[in-house]
């Protein structure tokens, strides 16, 4: 299963300077749902800041994350649609479109429900879905694909 | 064979490499038990590995190692990581 995604944690079309904004907004929606406190969003930008831009597994496509510690309330997960592109400085995947927040209140459960991701994202198409989507009914059906069984 | 997925922290991107590292082998029909790292215990979960999967930003976080080190631009394509995991063992 993946962590709960609510629909206070999806935000569409937003705008971000930087991909610190970028993150920042993904953090932003995590604190919505109560699945982080708002001093998540540091704590994922350095993770970024540490050991480089990694987060950015597909084209277009960012998994911001940290580790559990006192600001992960909950494991959850947050949609972010940017209405401009920003870049990550990722080798390959930039420009980012669709953020991801990841809250994990420990670093074992996390590992199963975060492989549900792989049911979304294996379809090519899915984060260009993502992107033009223009209500949070559209994100979540199709974040709904990774919660089917692998 | 043992198989290692790097990332930073260990609890985000490691988990799709590895789940997607085990689609890709059985359709390679290969076996191989594959396991997610953090790059600060990567030396200790990968010394009896034949492969470490990294993204592109953490290859140098990696050190000394006798393990092929295969390199994922797109975690989620199953085809790339195909291809580089049979070029790796195959």
């Amino acid at each position: 299963m993946l962590p709960p995604l609510p629909e206070t944690a999806i935000t569409i079309g937003a705008q971000a300077d930087d991909w610190r904004g970028a993150v920042r907004l993904a953090g932003d929606a995590l604190a919505r749902s109560g699945a982080a406190t708002p001093a998540f969003a540091e704590e994922m930008i350095r993770v970024i800041e540490e050991f480089g831009p990694y987060v950015v597994i597909a084209p277009g496509l960012a998994l911001a994350h940290a580790r559990p510690g006192p600001e992960t309330l909950a494991d959850g997960l947050s949609v972010v649609t940017l209405a401009t592109p920003v870049a990550f400085g990722h080798a390959h995947n930039d420009p980012v479109s669709v953020v991801l927040g990841l809250s994990a209140t420990n670093s074992d459960g996390h590992i199963a429900g975060v492989a549900g991701l792989a049911n979304i994202f294996n379809d090519e198409g899915a984060i260009s879905r993502l992107a033009a989507a223009t209500s949070t009914d559209e994100v979540l059906a199709i974040m709904k694909q990774g919660e089917r069984q692998s | 064979m043992k198989i290692v997925a790097i990332c930073g922290v260990g609890v985000g991107t490691s988990a799709i490499l590895k789940v997607n590292a085990e689609r890709a082998l059985a359709r390679l029909g290969l076996e191989a038990d594959v396991t997610a790292s953090d790059a600060a215990n990567v030396q200790v979960a990968a010394e009896d590995a034949q492969v470490i999967l990294s993204s592109p930003e953490l290859v140098s976080r990696i050190g000394k190692t006798f393990a092929d080190v295969v390199v994922i631009e797109n975690y989620f394509d199953l085809d790339e990581i195909a291809e580089k995991l049979q070029k790796a063992i195959g």
